[in-house]
């Protein structure tokens, strides 16, 4: 074969400058945000929980099961979103293949209980032990490098686990879906509506966003941070900037895999379509969109991705358009998402009252 | 080599060379912004619904397509104005994300104007099949290669002869120093966007004919260019060409050898065993750094 690639190198890569100006170690250095390098602090666990007392209202006061089921989703979703943006926003790392371990703790949980039988509250665990395992093997050699190493390494496991998921049909039940999955159940009870399941997602939901508040405010958390900030600098003061991003890594996988054995079992079935790596792609947007590097970011992003789908539904084919459009108009006049608007209005008020 | 391994390695080469075209895309607008872009697969359904939609006015379909190629480059251009050219603040991640979401509009915007059904037309010649050395070859794949190699010399010639092209060098080398010759930035940028939308847009235009074009197909062009791209090594040219050609080479061998249904499962494993292996990709630099 006469294919000569013709000898054209562009020259080494350099990052563009930023409005940081640290040209040893930009902080647009491919792959890397330079949003997470001043992270909001996390806001006190008494508005977490009022606002998860108020939660606790919505089966009594939704209109019918559907609203229950949009809530289940949303809880869902935000265990999704805020586990990406603890190790993207607050990590720095782009990972393109959350989606992905959602759907291995969903189909490992699901397959388990619909092949053996077992438990939803044993396969649950199983399930995001299964999704840390793979964050593990993928993360060893894909984190010890920067820039786009990690997000083309979850992007090809993202698409192996969806051939896998569509193709083992005997396993998963191929790309009709894995049928049959039993709901949670406890002493003969089960928790199979959606408005039995509400108070498991709540207080999941509540879990995850209490250990990723205490996992920011520990010493990883502040050493995740740093890594974010500049990674060379957090190895000098003696931090394993590795170690860290590989823990969060797997960490955050686990958060998703619990995620998908909720899913799975609430819903009693899962498809190859939901984990896609348009999916994870939707994920990373919901974190952007809501504050990538905030704390309530995420229940922003995923109120975004539960309810404008329902509020575009009606305009059919013209959906997909408005809310490329609107994501479009959020990146370009809030690029710091939605969670910083009240933080930009105050600064762009307190500037405009000086002399 | 037995006539399989043959026919194998001509589709090889053939669909190789469209990721080539894609990953090329990629990879100028990575070197000029460091993002990235996940619109470059759009632009390449956008190049072959064009052309379907131009073939039916004009009798020759190479007319057809020169002007679908042309109108997308115009029109990657006009996006990265409307789109990119207006953050205050660019950097790598919020140039990928606005990337994603003009993705997104693009898609839509393809299929509320041109259809959600599959178009497509007659190749560039009037015998579709010939036999050479006892294989057969689509006439089509030929104008695959062929056009694919002489754009490949355009560009080389592009980056290292024209002004413009040496601009573009520059900017990407350092953008600080390049604006202080007197090079300006973004239209750099402006540039690198028209290049990759011209070079999706072929891709679309020469692989219509065999594969048909959709609007929902622009995803999975990008997903496949990003990889090329890895493969090769992010950044470099002749990278680009070797991971394309790499990539539709492993797709072939493996859905013959292995098994069609795990087509891109082994792709994508195998890029990944590479990649570990030499993490700057095939033939890229090796400025990562290895903590």
């Amino acid at each position: 074969m006469a294919v000569t690639p013709p000898p054209i190198a562009f020259p080494a890569s350099r990052p563009l400058p930023t409005e940081t100006g640290n040209p040893a170690e930009p902080a647009v250095a491919p792959g890397r945000l330079s949003i997470a390098t001043a992270p909001a602090r996390p806001t006190g666990q008494w508005q977490l929980l009022l606002l998860w007392l108020l939660l606790l209202t919505i089966p009594f006061v939704a209109p019918n099961a559907y609203v229950v089921s949009l809530a289940n989703v949303a809880l869902i979703n935000l265990v999704l979103i805020a586990s990406l943006n603890l190790f993207m926003g607050f990590g720095g790392q782009i990972s393109l293949g959350h989606a992905g371990f959602f759907g291995l703790g969903a189909y490992a949980s699901g397959i388990l209980n619909v092949k053996l039988g077992l438990s939803a509250w044993i396969g649950l665990p199983i399930g995001a032990l299964v999704a840390s395992s793979s964050a593990l093997i993928i993360g060893i050699p894909a984190l010890r490098l920067r820039g786009l190493y990690l997000s083309m390494a979850t992007l090809g496991w993202n698409s192996i686990l969806v051939v896998l998921f569509n193709r083992l049909v005997a396993l998963t039940g191929g790309p009709n879906g894995l049928l049959g999955v039993q709901p949670f159940s406890f002493a003969g009870f089960r928790f199979d509506s959606q408005l039995l399941a509400f108070p498991l997602v709540w207080l999941a939901s509540l879990v995850v966003m209490l250990a990723i508040r205490n996992l920011l405010r520990s010493r990883t958390g502040r050493a995740l941070r740093a890594v974010a900030t500049n990674e060379l600098g957090a190895d000098a003061v003696g931090i394993n900037s590795f170690h860290t991003k590989l823990l969060f890594f797997v960490l955050t996988a686990g958060m998703a895999g619990v995620a998908g054995g909720l899913y799975v079992h609430i819903n009693q079935y899962a498809s190859p379509e939901t984990f896609d790596i348009s999916s994870s792609i939707l994920l990373v947007v919901m974190v952007a969109l809501g504050g990538s590097g905030t704390y309530w970011g995420p229940v922003i992003g995923a109120l975004i991705l539960t309810f404008v789908p329902q509020l575009l539904l009606g305009y059919e084919d013209a959906e997909l358009m408005l809310f490329g459009l609107g994501m479009l108009i959020v990146l370009i006049v809030f690029p710091g998402g939605l969670a910083r608007v009240p933080e930009a209005l105050m600064r762009h008020f307190a500037k405009s009252k000086r002399p | 080599m037995g006539t399989a391994a043959l026919q194998l390695l001509v589709a090889g080469i053939g669909t190789g060379s469209i990721y080539a075209l894609i990953a090329l895309g990629f990879n100028v607008v990575f070197k000029s912004t460091g993002a990235m872009n996940f619109a470059q697969g759009e632009w390449v359904v956008m190049g072959g619904m064009i052309s379907a939609l131009l073939a039916g006015t004009f009798n020759s379909i190479a007319i057809a397509c020169l002007i679908a190629v042309l109108a997308v480059a115009a029109l990657g251009m006009l996006s990265e104005r409307l789109v990119i050219f207006p953050l205050r603040r660019p950097n790598a991640l919020l140039i990928t994300l606005v990337s994603i979401g003009l993705a997104i509009f693009t898609r839509s915007l393809v299929m509320l104007l041109l259809g959600k059904k599959p178009v497509g037309y007659l190749g560039f010649s009037e015998t579709t099949t010939l036999t050479l050395g006892g294989i057969s070859v689509q006439t089509q794949t030929l104008w695959i290669v062929g056009l694919t190699l002489v754009f490949l010399a355009i560009m080389h010639v592009f980056f290292e002869r024209t002004i413009m092209g040496k601009a573009l060098r520059a900017a990407a080398a350092d953008r600080e120093a390049a604006a202080i010759v007197g090079i300006k930035v973004e239209t750099t940028v402006l540039l690198s966007f028209g290049i990759a939308a011209f070079a999706g847009a072929l891709a679309g235009a020469i692989i219509t004919p065999l594969t048909l074009a959709s609007y929902d197909q622009g995803a999975m062009f990008s997903f496949k260019g990003f990889s090329a791209a890895m493969l090769g090594g992010v950044g470099s040219l002749p990278g680009a060409v070797v991971g394309g050609l790499a990539l539709g080479l492993l797709e072939a061998f493996g859905s013959f050898y292995i098994s069609s249904n795990f087509k891109d499962a082994i792709a994508f494993a195998i890029l990944l065993i590479i990649l570990f292996a030499r993490p700057s990709g095939l033939l890229g630099r090796a400025d990562i750094v290895k903590v």
